[in-house]
């Protein structure tokens, strides 16, 4: 299943690396349930998250510059930061 | 007030593991050593904590190293129904082996001829502690958190390591709540040894994926 | 501050940098402490991983440069300590000047 980061910058403490804001990706694996960081961080009763693995292609994340297009990069993203493509 | 001067910690020395000292007990107290000393007394005082809690922490981080990985690799290598579960849920599979891990998750990625896989932590420096021990200075440096994602082949080449085109890189980035470890691929000429001598064969670097395992030096 | 779009400073995937520098030291006792508080004081629920990484991020990245990954940590803890109300900003103070005052080397102040 196909899914796109949120293309979003808030200054706070957030826990999705700049580099895959906007980028698709391909889930590799779901997780399960885990406390939100925006909120854990900030001393909020932090909801239940489903956190995801996200397989990203270099070529995706970094266009023409990829040092390998076939090479990826996988990341934990949490469910709120993603929509399906 | 007496204390332990011991002139072997003087700058510049060598501690017996190969790597230069901290300054430690004998040399000026800085601002910072003096607030771990503020906060633990205080935390002690009001009673969040207890001086053997403490102790004993330290004992239990110390007690950690990439020993305890080296030998849940070597058992993967060996015991198929172990890599089984490994793969499936590597911090019950390590807990079962008898390491104490604490709350950690863990997932094991394998090595293969067609994969091979790295770890890195580019929003801070999470790493299997619980399992590995504390990580190595560089890991947690601008340089390795910033081009392992970018350019990890060139990163590797600076760890003596040259992977072909035709081997997929996998770059693990550890940005929540998963802790990864990799599964190095085990060099043919360790292949029918026994598993305390395999053990010998896997590095620190094997695990974190910027290095292969290798014969004893 | 020139064309900023909201990535944060510790956010570094993909920055340029140097090469790998492979210097390796070895922990000092008090930076063993250190580790020690964040992980009692976490168990305690007086902070989390968060709160500690919100804290390092906020210091900004001079602090990354100048100081080291321990004195990082300890200024976020205790920080996250004042936070949760474990100690007041009026105590840290006067235990600071008290430990201070013990002797000039951190084996006499410990």
């Amino acid at each position: 299943m196909k899914v796109r980061v949120h293309n979003n910058w808030p200054p706070g403490h957030v826990r999705t690396p700049g580099y895959l804001r906007g980028k698709t990706g391909e889930i590799e694996r779901k997780i399960g349930l885990f406390s939100n960081p925006e909120q854990n961080a900030y001393r909020h009763a932090p909801e239940q998250r489903e956190l995801l693995r996200v397989r990203f292609k270099m070529s995706e994340v970094w266009g023409a510059n990829a040092e390998n297009p076939n090479d990826v990069i996988e990341a934990e993203i949490y469910s709120h930061w993603l929509e399906a493509v | 007030m007496p204390h332990d001067h011991n002139d072997s910690q003087a700058p510049g020395t060598i501690s017996p593991s190969g790597h230069p000292y901290r300054p430690d007990d004998d040399r000026p107290l800085t601002y910072w050593q003096n607030m771990e000393i503020a906060v633990r007394e205080l935390l002690v005082e009001k009673g969040y904590i207890t001086a053997l809690q403490i102790q004993n922490q330290i004992d239990t981080m110390d007690a950690r190293s990439p020993t305890n990985g080296a030998n849940v690799v070597a058992r993967a290598w060996t015991d198929p129904e172990f890599k089984a579960a490994l793969m499936n849920d590597a911090a019950q599979a390590t807990r079962d082996m008898g390491f104490d891990i604490g709350p950690m998750h863990l997932i094991a990625v394998e090595n293969s001829d067609m994969v091979h896989n790295v770890v890195v932590c580019t929003l801070c420096s999470c790493y299997p502690r619980n399992l590995l021990g504390l990580p190595p200075d560089w890991y947690k440096s601008r340089a390795y958190r910033s081009r392992a994602v970018i350019e990890p082949r060139k990163v590797l080449t600076e760890f003596g390591l040259v992977l072909s085109e035709n081997v997929q890189v996998r770059v693990h980035d550890s940005t929540a709540d998963m802790r990864y470890i990799v599964i190095p691929s085990q060099p043919e000429a360790s292949k029918g040894l026994p598993v305390p001598d395999l053990v010998k064969w896997v590095t620190r670097d094997s695990m974190i994926g910027v290095g292969k395992a290798h014969a004893p030096t | 501050m020139k064309d900023f779009f909201g990535k944060r400073w510790h956010d570094m995937g993909g920055d340029p940098a140097g090469s790998i520098d492979h210097n390796q030291h070895d922990f000092a006792l008090w930076e063993k402490r250190v580790d020690a508080l964040m992980v009692l004081s976490s168990a305690a629920g007086l902070m989390n991983t968060d709160s500690l990484r919100r804290v390092l991020e906020d210091m900004g990245t001079e602090a990354y440069e100048t100081m080291t990954y321990y004195e990082r940590w300890i200024s976020s803890v205790s920080q996250n300590m004042i936070e949760f109300g474990a100690f007041n900003t009026t105590e840290l103070a006067q235990k600071m000047a008290e430990v201070k005052s013990r002797g000039d080397t951190y084996g006499e102040a410990t």
